[in-house]
């Protein structure tokens, strides 16, 4: 009886032994995010600059409907996750097939197209600056050879976004490196038993490789577009390199250059709140953050909440 | 049977091909910065792509003419020492939402991915606010310090590979009678070595590249600037062409590439693991 009621001495105090060595993450947990994630709900209603903080109601919330440039700046967010990011996973989803297709030299070329992903993001973003830059660029020479005509990329406000989308394009080599491990992971022998039924390689890759790899895709999606809500690095260095501006205390930058066609919410969000000091309204720019965020991330957490016991480590 | 044999070997060359052309694509920013980096000023005004001669103190140069050694030196500054306060602190965590068992241990694991997934942005300004009253703007600690606190991404990786060590090794080392924290250190980090690595590879790599954190606490600060800060506006400050700007660019690069091939296996496992277990 009392062998299956208590249980073992050394369990006993299991919880708060998970407590203490918890106890430093809950702490950052606490001061850094729960306090801040109030803090900002509390801003939102209140005009603050570091030094007064009054309370205004709704106003900031008011003002986000007649900003020109938030509109903007979720617009461009917006192109991000519509197009940037469907066009950046099908690529690497693409390149991670080839690989597989390769008899020849897979891992040197599984090199090739991770290496760039490592390259940090500003030196990849000034380097596209320069690739694309319209009057020395080499691509545009290249383009030039076959006669055509290429455009101003980072200083067009029509290419702007595009160019973004090749530069993310360039750096995609993680996700092709989870694709490619997912797609390995299929059984050989379901091919093996497809082609004997006589199914194309389409049909394959629909029946067959899209179900299997597709909790892999899911999640590449979700992180992906949590990724180009965030988009705020490559954005900020285009515009400043393209532009000719310096990070340096004293100088003042508008951001999104070309005609705030690379602004992004994030962005907006860092220039009112830490350049303009409208730090109410960064708050409610950041709730709206949170609000697309968390949306995707609740997906993700659905994933996550049935596979939790399966492990090893009891 | 000969038409199978003639499709096979040109489908070899066309996927093959096609890589090739790919590889070109990927590595041709790469082979034009260096081309760049190494053309005299005035070549970097035209529009030729094979320097005339090889410059190679335009590397030097760059040295001269930006505080390239002191953005250096903050940058390692923030990324040794966060990526071990990030070991410091990740591991404990990790090891206790993978081995113990306890109410509400599933909610810790959930808000983990949930403090990894959500945007830095979202509670950037009361967390400026409490780093401006500690007087720490202006530096990069705002950066560093809260890596003792664990950081999400890297307690998320590290609890899934846990999960796969068996359960075996942590009772037989309760059995010999070893402390919780002995088992962590003797028996659990041996084991956990490449995921060890693979976080604290991503974490360095994370600091070195990080612009937005930089930005926010340490640019109005020229004296604590990082390479990332310092490149951004390299051009525009020091009023260069682009033979010194792609120099510039080749240097803060160079590391990364560098270790990558030294460490190689370690960032395909440790991506492998982010994306497919779980």
């Amino acid at each position: 009886m009392s062998l299956t009621r208590t249980a073992p001495r050394w369990r006993r105090r299991e919880g708060l032994r998970a407590l203490l060595w918890l106890s430093p993450w809950l702490t950052g947990f606490a001061v850094f995010f729960l306090y801040p994630l109030l803090a900002t709900v509390y801003f939102s209603f209140h005009r603050y600059d570091l030094f007064t903080l009054e309370f205004i109601g709704l106003d900031n919330y008011r003002y986000l409907l007649r900003d020109p440039r938030a509109l903007v700046a979720i617009q461009n967010t917006l192109w991000l996750v519509v197009f940037m990011v469907p066009v950046q996973l099908v690529f690497a989803l693409g390149l991670a097939q080839l690989v597989t297709r390769l008899k020849a030299g897979a891992g040197f070329f599984r090199t090739v197209f991770y290496l760039p992903s490592l390259v940090p993001l500003v030196a990849g973003t000034v380097s596209f600056v320069f690739l694309l830059n319209p009057a020395t660029g080499p691509l545009n020479q290249a383009l030039r050879l076959i006669g055509v005509s290429g455009p101003d990329w980072f200083g067009d406000p029509a290419w702007s976004k595009p160019s973004l989308t090749l530069l993310g394009m360039w750096g995609i080599g993680n996700v092709m490196v989870i694709f490619l491990a997912a797609l390995l992971d299929v059984p050989r022998h379901l091919y093996e038993a497809a082609e004997i039924d006589g199914a194309g390689a389409w049909r394959c890759f629909r029946s067959i490789t899209l179900p299997l790899i597709s909790p892999v895709l899911m999640f590449s999606a979700v992180t992906g577009v949590i990724y180009a809500l965030q988009y705020f690095t490559q954005a900020m260095i285009a515009a400043r390199v393209a532009s000719g501006s310096t990070d340096s205390p004293g100088t003042t930058f508008v951001p999104g250059y070309p005609e705030m066609s690379t602004l992004t919410l994030p962005q907006w969000l860092f220039y009112a709140g830490f350049r303009d000091y409208s730090m109410g309204y960064a708050c409610v720019l950041a709730l709206l953050l949170f609000a697309a965020s968390m949306a995707f991330t609740l997906v993700l957490l659905r994933r996550f909440r049935g596979l939790d016991e399966e492990g090893g480590l009891r | 049977m000969r038409g199978t044999r003639r499709r096979r070997a040109l489908y070899w060359i066309a996927t093959h091909a096609l890589a090739l052309a790919l590889a070109a694509m990927f590595l041709g920013p790469l082979v034009f910065v260096g081309l760049t980096a190494l053309m005299t000023d005035q070549q970097a005004l035209t529009s030729q792509l094979w320097p005339h001669s090889w410059n190679w103190d335009n590397f030097a140069e760059v040295f001269e003419r930006s505080p390239l050694l002191r953005w250096l030196g903050n940058t390692l500054l923030y990324a040794v020492l966060g990526t071990a306060a990030m070991l410091l602190s990740s591991i404990p965590v990790a090891y206790a939402l993978a081995r113990f068992r306890f109410p509400g241990r599933r909610v810790a694991f959930l808000l983990v991915i949930t403090m990894m997934m959500l945007p830095p942005q979202v509670v950037a300004v009361p967390v400026y606010l409490i780093w401006a009253r500690a007087g720490l703007t202006g530096t990069l600690w705002p950066l560093i310090l809260p890596m003792l606190l664990g950081d999400a991404f890297s307690i998320f990786l590290l609890r899934q590979f846990l999960l796969t060590i068996p359960k075996e090794y942590v009772e037989a080392a309760r059995v010999d009678g070893c402390s919780d924290l002995r088992t962590l250190l003797r028996v659990i980090l041996p084991m956990a070595r490449p995921a060890v690595a693979a976080v604290a590879l991503f974490q360095f790599f994370y600091c070195w590249n990080d612009y937005y954190g930089p930005l926010l606490y340490a640019s109005t600060n020229l004296d604590n600037w990082t390479l990332s800060l310092g490149l951004a506006s390299f051009k525009a400050l020091h009023s260069v062409q682009w033979n010194l700007t792609m120099a510039a660019t080749l240097l803060v690069m160079a590391p990364v590439i560098i270790v990558f091939f030294l460490a190689q296996r370690v960032f395909i496992e440790g991506v492998t693991l982010t994306g497919v277990k779980g």
